[in-house]
């Protein structure tokens, strides 16, 4: 199960765990969808503290929350950002788009 | 210039694979003596390289993905990514960060990131031939490494 829901006051923490890459990030996308869905949350928050690599697919993954969270009026925060899925955050600039902690 | 080493893998342009380059990269860029970060680069920047080839060169067909593996002089390691698929009409276009064919699926940053984390990046591609991405890294040696 490459996500784990848990929720508090208006606030619903996911946290996103192992490899994210484009094999997996497609399950992945479809369970988050699934559950901001189900909850429709004030606000988010992506943890990432359980990835054990990340590439652009991840990328996609944040991107596509994001615009679930814009559609519903909600907002997005990504938090225990790894170093090596911080590199690929930073290199394409996604903290312009997104607040990551 | 002669390669001090080299790998050749062969493997079909299943997903699954995708983990499987960017371990046998990583694992090949060993005898290098790299750091956490240097690997994380080089696993992060095989990753982009073969969902490339999987997603976008054999977009509905089973191909074969060829990664190449050499080892220069002076800790200069190049990473082959080639494939026989589709091609692409426009590489800088592909280049260009954000641009993306692939839908919601994908960032458009897959070059990018490729860029950013390695020395140089190379795409040679024919549309209707292939692809070939060719990445230098140059690991530097690290303070009181053995000779």
């Amino acid at each position: 199960m490459p996500i784990t829901v848990s929720s508090r006051d208006s606030a619903l923490t996911i946290a996103l765990s192992g490899e994210i890459d484009h094999h997996g990030a497609r399950e992945m996308m479809a369970q988050l969808e699934d559950a901001i869905a189900e909850r429709a949350p004030a606000r988010l928050v992506l943890d990432l503290s359980g990835v054990t690599f990340m590439d652009s697919s991840g990328i996609a993954v944040l991107l596509k929350a994001l615009r679930q969270m814009g559609h519903i009026g909600g907002s997005l925060r990504v938090t225990n950002i790894p170093a090596q899925a911080r590199r690929v955050l930073d290199a394409a600039g996604v903290g312009r788009l997104i607040s990551l902690d | 210039m002669k390669a001090i080493d080299q790998a050749t893998i062969a493997f079909s342009s299943r997903s699954a694979n995708e983990g499987f380059a960017r371990a046998a990269a990583a694992c090949f860029a060993a005898q290098l003596d790299p750091t956490l970060d240097e690997v994380a680069d080089i696993k992060t920047a095989v990753s982009e390289a073969v969902t490339n080839a999987i997603v976008h060169a054999y977009p509905d067909r089973l191909g074969q993905i060829t990664l190449r593996l050499r080892l220069y002089d002076g800790g200069v390691l190049e990473i082959q990514v080639k494939d026989a698929g589709v091609g692409i009409p426009d590489v800088e276009q592909a280049r260009t960060p954000l641009f993306t064919t692939g839908g919601e699926e994908r960032s458009g940053m897959g070059f990018t990131i490729m860029e950013s984390f390695m020395d140089g990046l190379k795409v040679r591609s024919q549309p209707g031939k292939g692809t070939v991405v060719t990445m230098r890294k140059r690991i530097a040696r690290r303070a009181g490494a053995p000779k």
